[in-house]
C-alpha cells in the first residue's frame, strides 16, 4: 500500500464518523483534531475503524505521531512495510 | 383506553413534527418502546410509550406538525374494546419535509400554501418564493436549537442565582493509572479520560446528592437516579446535552460505551425523549476545546453544572517540593436557592478525593 493509499484510507474513515466535514477541509499538515474539530471519542473511532482496515494498532504513548494526516501517513506505513 | 400525546421535550418546545410511526393500528406495545420519531430543534428525537397496551387508532399522519399535548394515538389496554372513530387532529399541515425547511428558509408561513388542501410539495414553496421578491432569505436569522438555548439560557440566569467555585485537581495519578490500564487492552476496550471524569463525578454526586435534581415550585427535589446531560457539541454549530441515563448503576466499561453511544447518537439525531428531558445535573468537559476552566450557565429546573478544563502541565506544589504535574480545573455552578457554597465545596473536595484513586472507579 503507498503512502497516498494510506492517506485516502485514513480520509475515507474521517469523512464516514464525521460526514459533516467536507474533504477539502482535510489539510495535509494541520492537527486534525482541532483543524476539524474532532473530540477523543471521534478521534479513537477513527483509530480504531483504521485497525480494523491496515491492522496496525496504535497505542497511546504514539498519539503524536498521529496528529496531521501527513504524520498518520507515514506512522501507518512505516508499519504496514515491516 | 388512554391517548398517547406529544410530549413536551424540554420547557422551550412549543411543537414538533411527527416524522415516522414505528407502529401500525392495532399493534401490541410494551412500556418503554420506541413507538414514534419526531423532529424537533434538538434533531429526530426517537419516543417511548409509558405503558402496555394495544394501539387502537393512531390519529395523527406522519409529517404533521402537532403542539405538545396534541394527541397521536389511543392506547387501550389489553382485553379492553377498541373505540369509534375519534375526531382527527385539528392541527395538521402536511407538507414534505424538503418543502418545510425551505419554506422556513425563505420566511414562509407553510399554512398559507396548506389552505389548497392536500399536501405542500417543494415546488410549491419555490413558485411562491420566485413570485414574492420581498421574501428574501433571512441570513442571520436563529435556527430552532439556537432560539431554545437562548430562552432556557435567558430564563436561567433571570432566575437561578448562580455560585460558582473552582478547585485544582491533580490529574497524574488517574492518568497514569489509565495509560497503564489501557496499555494491556485492545484499543477497542480503551477508556478515555472524559469517561473517567464522567464516572468519578457521577461517584462523588453519589456522595453529595444535594447537587443533583431540581428545583421546582419553590422546592429543591434531590434525584436518586443520576442522570447527567453531558454537553456535546455539534460540528455544524450548536449544542445539546442529553442524559446518560442511570449512570449510577455503570461501571467504567459502560461508562465509556454508553458516552460513545450517546455521542453518535446526538449527533446522528437519533436520541430518545427520555434522554433530552431527564438530566439532573450537566456535565460540561471544555477540554477538548483547549480552555482551562468553564463557569457554566445552569439549566432549569436543574440545580447545579459540573465544568472540566483543559488538562495542562503546570507546576505543583506539595510539601516543600515543587514538580510538574497534569492539571485540571474543576469548577461548579450552584444554584444557591437549592444549596450553599459549602455543599458545592463539599462536591468538589469529593471529586479531588476520587480522582486521587482511580482503581476504584472500576
Amino acid at each position: 500500500m503507498t503512502k497516498e493509499e494510506i492517506k485516502q484510507a485514513i480520509i475515507g474513515q474521517i469523512l464516514e464518523i464525521a460526514p459533516d466535514i467536507d474533504e477539502g477541509e482535510i489539510v495535509s499538515d494541520e492537527n486534525l483534531q482541532r483543524s476539524l474539530g474532532i473530540d477523543s471519542f471521534d478521534f479513537l473511532k477513527i483509530l480504531t475503524a483504521l485497525n480494523e482496515v491496515l491492522y496496525v494498532e496504535v497505542p497511546e504513548a504514539d498519539y503524536s505521531k498521529v496528529d496531521t494526516l501527513e504524520h498518520m501517513a507515514e506512522y501507518f506505513a512505516q508499519r504496514i512495510k515491516s | 383506553m388512554s391517548e398517547f400525546v406529544m410530549p413536551s421535550l424540554g420547557a422551550d418546545m412549543e411543537s414538533a413534527v411527527l416524522m415516522e410511526w414505528h407502529v401500525k393500528e392495532g399493534d401490541h406495545v410494551t412500556k418503554g418502546q420506541v413507538i414514534a420519531e419526531v423532529e424537533t430543534s434538538k434533531g429526530v428525537i426517537e419516543i417511548e410509550v409509558f405503558e402496555e397496551g394495544i394501539v387502537d387508532k393512531i390519529l395523527v399522519k406522519e409529517e404533521t406538525e402537532c403542539a405538545v399535548g396534541t394527541p397521536l394515538a389511543l392506547i387501550r389496554t389489553v382485553g379492553e374494546t377498541p373505540a369509534a372513530d375519534a375526531p382527527p387532529s385539528s392541527q395538521r399541515i402536511k407538507a414534505s419535509p424538503a418543502a418545510r425547511r425551505k419554506a422556513k428558509e425563505m420566511g414562509i408561513e407553510i399554512a398559507t400554501l396548506a389552505a389548497a388542501g392536500g399536501e405542500v410539495r417543494l415546488e410549491q414553496v419555490a413558485a411562491v418564493a420566485e413570485t414574492s421578491p420581498e421574501i428574501v432569505p433571512k441570513v442571520v436569522a436563529p435556527d430552532g436549537m439556537r432560539q431554545a438555548i437562548a430562552r432556557a439560557m435567558s430564563r436561567s440566569n433571570a432566575e437561578i442565582p448562580h455560585y460558582y467555585l473552582s478547585t485544582s485537581i491533580n490529574m497524574t495519578p488517574a492518568l497514569k493509572w489509565l495509560e497503564g490500564f489501557n496499555a494491556a487492552r485492545t484499543i477497542q476496550e480503551r477508556i478515555l479520560p472524559a469517561a473517567l471524569l464522567i464516572r468519578a463525578v457521577v461517584r462523588a454526586l453519589q456522595e453529595v446528592p444535594e447537587l443533583n435534581g431540581f428545583w421546582q415550585d419553590d422546592e429543591h427535589h434531590v434525584s436518586v437516579a443520576i442522570h447527567p446531560g453531558i454537553a456535546i457539541a455539534l460540528r455544524k454549530g450548536g449544542l445539546i446535552t442529553p442524559a446518560l441515563i442511570n449512570a449510577q448503576e455503570m461501571g467504567l466499561d459502560e461508562t465509556m460505551h454508553s458516552l460513545g453511544d450517546l455521542i453518535s447518537r446526538t449527533r446522528s439525531g437519533k436520541l430518545r425523549n427520555t434522554e433530552i428531558t431527564q438530566q439532573t445535573i450537566t456535565i460540561t468537559n471544555l477540554g477538548d476545546l483547549g480552555v482551562e476552566s468553564v463557569f457554566g450557565v445552569i439549566y432549569p429546573p436543574q440545580v447545579a453544572l459540573v465544568g472540566l478544563g483543559r488538562i495542562m502541565d503546570a507546576p505543583w506544589a506539595e510539601g516543600d517540593t515543587l514538580s510538574v504535574r497534569k492539571v485540571m480545573q474543576a469548577t461548579l455552578a450552584g444554584d444557591h436557592r437549592a444549596t450553599d457554597g459549602r455543599t458545592g465545596g463539599l462536591f468538589l473536595d469529593k471529586l479531588n478525593q476520587i480522582l486521587q484513586k482511580p482503581e476504584e472507579l472500576l
